[in-house]
């Protein structure tokens, strides 16, 4: 089911931040209604190639298709979502006007509101200043907005940083419950354990694809005990190629 | 453009100022004050606050709204909400418009209480209407926002955006006619100073205070609400969805 629908087609992407280059002709595809890990140690690449997706990166050449249309087009503006690193939200507001902004921005009903806030269990902070609240509860009203009016595709850019292992599972039951509603989910990490959760991963290694895989492939393939060790097996056995 | 979006952004602009009461009243007080203070000052000296007054009025809010609306979208761009707003249906022009309105709202509002406070606390006496300086106060606060918009396309950060102010608006004030007559100027400065909106904002003012109507008022007006309309068009067409 996964393999013959694609919901993001890259091909032959090349980005340029300053004098480096991020990519030089990355080609990848992330499955249609399944939860993508994107992983990787930090600065390989993973917000980049998640910015070219939602369409606000800069691109120097290659191709960014997203659910039959150019990234970033008119089209796609309603049907992606996107939970960028910092919590992208409003501290001065409190968390249900920040709802209620984007949710007006998107054209959401207003019920989605309630409903998003009890999916990131903040019902009871509703009223407070973002500001005022701890940065894992931050990072969730962002997390919250990503996911007012049912978007088709979710780029989640390392959401579950800094979140205590409770509320991780938490979240993590959350994503699969919006990946069981038909959506795409691209995650991003640098936790291997995380990997474990997805439905298929992308290993990033300096703007490369080293990986693309199951969670359950990449552990058989690499014999390792954990993501973890598998993720350093298949380096190694790079670089001695 | 769509109203809605737009309508939606100004509230939340005005939300945002709503949880900052201190940013409210220094926004409010704050131009009121210093044209009391230049009125304290020339109190023993007769006509000399009745000759300065009003371009003072109209100075304060535009350097007032100019450093507040810089600040706060470049706030915007830094904290990652604007690069998340771009992935929205929300368009540029409603984005840019939306803080328009809401800091015009505020600018009308600190025009209304500064104009009040001068004329009628402060004794500031002018031949023509007191609503025309009013007029007068609020477009040259819109001025201020809309240059301070467009100047945050062109801040990376908050240190710059603040180094924007000596730039671009103290020599407006030099050569905007408060300090020498623009027509008594070397030539070459009256010719830059033709190209200055913030001349025309004290043609406006020196129009009011001498009691002159139609065309001497509503020339230079006209050229500020141009020059406000054309820094808008500038800051939503350098706004870009995309970034290195």
């Amino acid at each position: 089911m996964m393999n013959n629908s694609v919901a993001v087609r890259v091909r032959g992407l090349r980005v340029r931040r300053g004098r480096t280059e991020v990519f030089d002709g990355l080609d990848v595809d992330i499955a249609a209604g399944a939860i993508t890990g994107l992983l990787g140690p930090s600065g390989c690449g993973k917000t980049t190639l998640m910015r070219s997706i939602v369409g606000v990166q800069k691109v120097a050449g290659g191709t960014v298709t997203v659910l039959g249309h150019a990234a970033g087009s008119a089209a796609l503006r309603r049907r992606v979502a996107y939970d960028t690193q910092a919590a992208s939200v409003y501290a001065d507001l409190t968390v249900r006007q920040n709802l209620r902004y984007f949710s007006r921005l998107i054209g959401a009903p207003a019920s989605d509101i309630d409903r998003v806030l009890d999916a990131v269990g903040l019902r009871d902070q509703a009223g407070q200043i973002v500001g005022s609240l701890s940065g894992g509860q931050g990072s969730r009203v962002s997390l919250a907005v990503a996911m007012l009016g049912t978007p088709d595709l979710i780029v989640l850019d390392e959401p579950t940083v800094g979140l205590d292992p409770l509320l991780r599972a938490e979240l993590w039951e959350v994503f699969r419950g919006v990946a069981d509603t038909g959506a795409t989910l691209l995650v991003s990490s640098h936790v291997m354990d995380e990997a474990l959760r997805c439905d298929r991963l992308l290993l990033m290694r300096a703007g490369r694809l080293v990986a693309d895989t199951t969670p359950a492939a990449l552990l058989e393939e690499t014999g390792a005990p954990d993501p973890d060790a598998a993720f350093l097996a298949l380096i190694q056995r790079e670089e001695a190629a | 453009m769509n109203g809605m979006r737009l309508a939606a952004t100004a509230g939340r602009v005005l939300r945002q100022l709503s949880h900052d009461p201190r940013s409210i009243a220094l926004m409010l007080v704050a131009p009121s004050l210093l044209v009391g203070l230049f009125a304290w000052l020339f109190s023993d000296n007769d006509g000399v606050f009745d000759r300065f007054g009003g371009p003072i009025l109209a100075l304060f809010p535009f350097v007032v709204m100019f450093l507040i609306t810089s600040i706060t979208t470049l706030r915007e761009r830094r904290s990652g909400t604007l690069e998340r707003l771009m992935t929205t249906p929300l368009g540029k022009a409603d984005f840019i418009l939306g803080y328009a309105l809401a800091f015009g709202l505020m600018a009308t509002l600190q025009a209304v209480v500064t104009v009040t406070f001068a004329v009628w606390v402060c004794g500031l006496e002018v031949a023509g209407e007191v609503w025309q300086l009013g007029l007068v106060a609020v477009v040259d606060a819109l001025l201020g926002t809309a240059l301070g918009l467009l100047a945050s396309a062109f801040a990376r950060t908050e240190f710059q955006a603040v180094q924007f102010m000596p730039v671009l608006v103290f020599p407006q004030i030099i050569l905007g006619g408060l300090f020498m007559p623009r027509d008594q100027m070397p030539d070459v400065l009256h010719a830059i100073s033709d190209w200055l909106p913030l001349s025309y904002a004290i043609d406006a003012v020196a129009a009011v205070a001498a009691g002159d109507d139609g065309w001497d008022l509503y020339r230079p007006l006209l050229i500020v609400v141009a020059f406000a309309v054309g820094s808008l068009v500038l800051a939503s067409l350098t706004l870009r969805r995309r970034t290195p």
